[in-house]
């Protein structure tokens, strides 16, 4: 009995995901002495969002093989954030208007990845590298520094908690989980799984590769575009370094969520569980107070030691 | 003799070198002042450090891999070299070489989990960045006195940075290019399998190359503090970027063991200046991220165009 529970847990590698940030969560109210659970919690959900958002993103392009990557989100996500916040200028009735601004922001991104990708030849890593440089640079000279407020009912809808469970965590769910359908039950999923596990023999089964891959492209630039407005409202206004950290953060969760970084597998309830790990583990060092220098050797050991169990495929 | 000259083989290795001769000869247009020995060692200042950096990419992705940590790893080694390589030098010799091996075990590591290289990596970035925080808290220090005389040590005719840049540059192309084992050690990116096969070990190879990577990335950030004097944990996060622009600007490819030794430091050069180019242009430096980013993709895209010219020609 017990063996064969274990072999199911084996088989659910996503499930680790969730067990790990429990661990990390207990260790920290344990510390805490039981205090601030529930706020800890909330606000795991509530950063834990944001890198759901890039990630998913992120994993569909990954699942198309490998040297598929996407490394321009974090610019992506600042560009989307400037241009979008700029043009609405705190304005409530504008908010709409922003939201497709951001989302073309992405989509523009994606479309020119794509043509880097396809039309140059350029292996993926290096094109949304080369692309970002560009984006990044867009989003410095069109935004001059300046943090622009975003107008307060964005502000309140990426903030408000609903017993303590954020709202945007509420309207991001349904999201992911009708992307995890799209991912299993259209034939875009499906050929994107396909492409992943052989684009050859998917090439030659029907499925048009060139075209699957342009859209995930773009799919990942949109979500990133969408994460960008999102993350403005809720950091009050868009500032250059705010994709920093996504560029980590969205390629770990995806790994670490029991995504086969080889392509061709990929789990979306496993990125929740990461990203509310990364989160708490972060936190939890926090609380241990440790100085800046050890919290980082920690988050990156722990990180690495993560993957290094999890994520390795065998040969 | 003409189809010799043209064949595209040729050219695409002359691409680097045509590069730099481009970007050289308009900032002499732009600035006439800068052809003097001053002017050249003020203009080549940064090259050094960064053509080290750019080598060190180049070992990891000569064997498919793509290192996201280095520039934190320089800024590390820095960190070492103003405060223990100054104060104890024993220690801090012991430190570096241990930091050498530690890049070392990451490619046994890489290799023997089949883990992605970018992950792990940027997961090392947080603790090479956390450890260089641990040693050296706020900005300061101070730089060996010998390391800053050999950096600062003018040579007769043209600046020191021109005769170490030659020097590596034939070195490492000796060892890699013109040796049994460099053909070998390029071979696991080109074709792992044969290589395997040939009783060759693939995972003495990745720690080779990744031994020498930390070897590269020690010498960049010794050879930064020779000109800053001081440092601080933050002082080469941008080398990241730099050194694979500079390995893909150098000709190298990003998969199969195509890599150029001597592109490579062209690339770092070439890189170097373009920051200087664009302020003679009086473009903004909100731009100057973006001109990078264009010009790698201008010569992958010159690039993309000789190798279409070859595919027509063979065809």
């Amino acid at each position: 009995m017990t063996h064969s529970a274990l072999m199911k847990l084996s088989e659910k590698p996503w499930l680790w995901a969730f067990i790990g940030a429990t661990c990390v969560w207990i260790a920290t109210i344990i510390f805490t002495g039981g205090q601030g659970a529930g706020e800890i919690l909330s606000a795991a959900l509530s950063f834990g969002t944001f890198s759901v958002i890039v990630g998913i993103g992120q994993m569909y392009v990954i699942t198309l093989g490998p040297g598929n990557v996407d490394l321009s989100i974090p610019a992506t996500m600042t560009f989307a954030g400037v241009v979008s916040m700029k043009i609405i200028d705190s304005q409530n009735s504008m908010i709409l208007t922003g939201l497709l601004i951001a989302l073309a922001c992405g989509a523009a991104v994606g479309v020119f990845n794509y043509g880097l990708i396809r039309l140059l030849r350029i292996p993926p890593i290096i094109a949304t590298l080369s692309s970002s440089f560009l984006v990044q640079s867009s989003a410095i000279a069109y935004g001059r520094g300046l943090k622009i407020k975003p107008p307060p009912l964005l502000a309140d809808f990426s903030t408000t908690k609903i017993l303590g469970v954020p709202l945007l965590a509420i309207c991001v769910m349904p999201l992911a989980a009708f992307m995890g359908l799209v991912l299993h039950r259209t034939v875009y999923g499906k050929s994107v799984l396909a492409i992943g596990q052989n684009p050859r023999a998917a090439k030659l089964a029907g499925v048009r590769v060139d075209f699957i891959r342009f859209a995930t492209y773009v799919l990942s630039a949109v979500l990133a575009g969408f994460c960008g407005y999102v993350l403005s409202g809720f950091s009050g206004g868009a500032s250059l370094n705010m994709g920093a950290e996504y560029l980590l953060a969205s390629i770990a969760v995806v790994v670490i969520g029991g995504t086969s970084v080889a392509g061709g597998y990929s789990n979306l309830p496993g990125l929740w569980g990461a990203s509310l790990f990364m989160f708490l583990l972060v936190t939890m060092l926090n609380t241990f107070g440790l100085s800046a220098g050890v919290r980082l050797i920690l988050t990156g050991a722990i990180i690495v030691g993560v993957i290094v169990l999890a994520g390795g495929r065998k040969n | 003799m003409i189809s010799q000259l043209t064949s595209p083989r040729l050219l695409r290795s002359l691409l680097p070198a045509f590069s730099l001769t481009v970007i050289l000869l308009a900032i002499f247009y732009l600035q006439p002042r800068a052809m003097s020995y001053f002017g050249l060692n003020l203009l080549l200042n940064l090259a050094l450090p960064i053509a080290f950096a750019t080598l060190a990419q180049m070992c990891v992705i000569t064997v498919n891999d793509l290192d996201l940590g280095i520039g934190a790893f320089v800024g590390f080694v820095a960190c070492v070299g103003v405060t223990w390589l100054n104060d104890q030098p024993l220690l801090g010799f012991l430190v570096l070489a241990a930091s050498i091996l530690a890049y070392g075990a990451m490619g046994a590591l890489i290799h023997l989990r089949n883990l992605p290289s970018i992950v792990v990596t940027l997961g090392m970035s947080f603790v090479w960045l956390g450890l260089a925080l641990l040693v050296l808290p706020t900005p300061g220090g101070k730089a060996p006195a010998i390391v800053t005389a050999v950096m600062k040590f003018k040579t007769p005719f043209v600046p020191m940075t021109i005769y170490a840049s030659i020097a590596i540059a034939l070195i490492v192309h000796v060892a890699l290019k013109r040796s049994a084992y460099g053909a070998v050690l390029r071979g696991v990116g080109g074709n792992p399998q044969s290589v395997a096969r040939a009783s060759w070990s693939l995972v003495r190879a990745k720690i080779t190359m990744y031994a020498l990577a930390g070897f590269f990335g020690v010498m960049s950030g010794i050879s930064l503090i020779g000109l800053t004097s001081a440092a601080d944990a933050n002082i080469a996060l941008r080398y990241t970027l730099l050194s694979i622009a500079g390995v893909i600007l150098g000709g190298g490819e990003f998969v199969g063991g195509r890599i150029s030794p001597i592109g490579a430091v062209l690339g770092a050069i070439t890189l170097t200046l373009a920051g200087s180019f664009l302020s003679f242009l009086r473009i903004s430096p909100d731009w100057q991220i973006g001109a990078q980013g264009a010009i790698l993709i201008i010569v992958l895209a010159l690039r993309t165009v000789i190798n279409r010219s070859e595919a027509r020609k063979l065809a």
